[in-house]
């Protein structure tokens, strides 16, 4: 028997041209990085739960379209050249597995280009964030799965890491 | 000579000898005769055994249960830790354990996918990958933690080791992830089956070019292709494998009966022509279900005798 792969990484085609953009999207990220860091304290002020549910909802939406966001709640897309790493079946955030196909497809879905392949490449071609593919990021913190990035962001969340790490 | 561990590899790492080690295939069975009798062939010819874990997502007696039995028998496992079936706390739990019954080295891997073994409708895991295992499995033996910082009353003493595929795209990011892996804390790598020669010669230039050859030992990952039919079903069908057309020519005209010694002809060719890249420190000899055979390869290669000074 054999059994159909992955549903969940396909759900939202995301745009495929947007993404080979990536230059415009690391600027785009840089802007709305102040924007929202000037207007949530703000609407946090306000009310905090509906400030969350906002973030929540329009990270969902937008990222969701955009990168096909699976909400893992701490976002590294700029120093993977703006492609989700979520989208890997392995969950990978370091880089590919040893199982890319020899045309760069993904070892578990086969018609799906390597998530990994495109970010490599999209990072060479950005300007600001490009060699933070190298950087070394911790294992996901998975209680923070379908909470708002960018409100973790805020708040420092997303860059806890456990004692015991490093 | 600066050891962190009781490891034979990494003492025949460190002294500069040329290091051999192989794996052995987990049986399908509880018979721990099943387990020795394949360690009894390795274990004259290779310095460390390599205890696979569910190599290729295929459901075998554990790398943990095999390095159980050997370190029992007096034998020198790696034992394999992969991500895919295990989440944070059964790794670190289980590497306490294998450190206890005396394992001195292992391998941290990302796993082959569920997809391709017997048992596809399985739950992939994943909850770290191979880098940040790397760093946890290093912050255990060198400051005493495990990842939530709790404090362990005795280190494991583990010399680490990682693998790397020089063979799979993005190519030209192949070896800075490998620089990731040893920043992370690999000490010793294993590659994935070498056929493509040019292809790995451009990878370990572009390794020395980096210095990397100074912060790890690399293996280059050798073995015998079985016939024209099983070189086939490697490249097309086993992940992150890839064989060039001049050797597949070269197993296809060969005729069926003799296709097997063909094989183990090119494994011997290619053992002595990675012996003569910069950088090499060793092979990993992996051949499924055909040990006999790997005794054969490393003598034939001029790998041995293997022993050492225990000291």
């Amino acid at each position: 028997m054999s059994i159909s792969p992955l549903k969940e990484a396909r759900r939202a085609p995301g745009s495929e041209w947007l993404k080979n953009h990536p230059r415009f999207l690391e600027q785009t990220y840089l802007i709305s990085k102040r924007f929202i860091a000037k207007t949530y304290p703000w609407m946090q002020k306000l009310s905090p739960r509906i400030a969350n549910k906002l973030m929540v909802r329009s990270e969902e939406v937008l990222k969701g379209w955009a990168f096909n966001c699976q909400m893992c709640g701490q976002c590294i897309l700029h120093s993977t050249g703006m492609t989700c790493p979520m989208n890997c079946p392995k969950n990978l955030r370091n880089g590919p597995c040893g199982g890319v196909r020899h045309n760069g497809n993904c070892e578990v879905m086969p018609d799906m280009p390597c998530v990994w392949v495109q970010a490599w490449e999209r990072s060479q071609h950005m300007t600001v964030y490009v060699n933070d593919i190298q950087t070394l990021q911790p294992p996901v913190n998975r209680s923070l799965q379908g909470t708002s990035s960018w409100a973790n962001m805020l708040d420092g969340k997303d860059m806890q890491t456990p004692k015991g790490w490093g | 000579m600066d050891l962190v561990s009781n490891s034979r590899l990494e003492r025949v790492l460190k002294s500069g000898r040329f290091a051999v080690t192989a794996e052995l295939d987990a049986p399908d069975s509880a018979n721990p005769d099943d387990v020795y009798k394949n360690a009894l062939v390795l274990s004259e010819v290779c310095d460390a055994i390599n205890a696979t874990d569910a190599a290729g997502a295929n459901c075998h007696m554990s790398s943990m249960g095999c390095c159980a039995l050997l370190t029992r028998a007096g034998y020198e496992p790696i034992l394999q830790v992969g991500c895919r079936d295990r989440n944070r706390i059964a790794i670190q739990g289980d590497l306490l354990g294998a450190a206890a019954m005396g394992v001195n080295t292992v391998l941290c891997i990302t796993g082959d996918d569920v997809s391709n073994g017997d048992q596809p409708e399985a739950k992939r895991v994943f909850d770290f990958d191979s880098i940040q295992l790397l760093q946890v499995v290093r912050t255990m033996r060198d400051k005493g933690v495990l990842l939530s910082g709790r404090k362990l009353s005795t280190k494991p003493r583990f010399f680490i080791g990682a693998v790397e595929n020089p063979f799979a795209p993005p190519y030209d990011w192949r070896p800075l992830r490998l620089a990731k892996k040893a920043q992370a804390g690999a000490e010793f790598i294993q590659t994935q089956y070498c056929f493509d020669m040019p292809r790995f010669k451009q990878f370990m230039q572009r390794v020395c070019d980096l210095g990397l050859d100074k912060r790890v030992y690399i293996l280059a990952g050798v073995g015998p292709l079985r016939s024209f039919k099983g070189a086939e079903f490697m490249r097309d069908r086993v992940p992150g494998v890839w064989i060039p057309d001049d050797l597949m020519h070269r197993m296809e005209k060969t005729p069926k009966n003799k296709q097997t010694t063909e094989g183990k002809q090119i494994c011997i060719e290619i053992i002595q022509q990675v012996r003569e890249i910069a950088g090499v420190a060793g092979v990993h000899v992996m051949a499924y279900r055909q040990e006999e055979m790997v005794a054969d390869i490393i003598q034939k290669a001029g790998l041995l005798p293997r022993k050492i000074n225990q000291n």
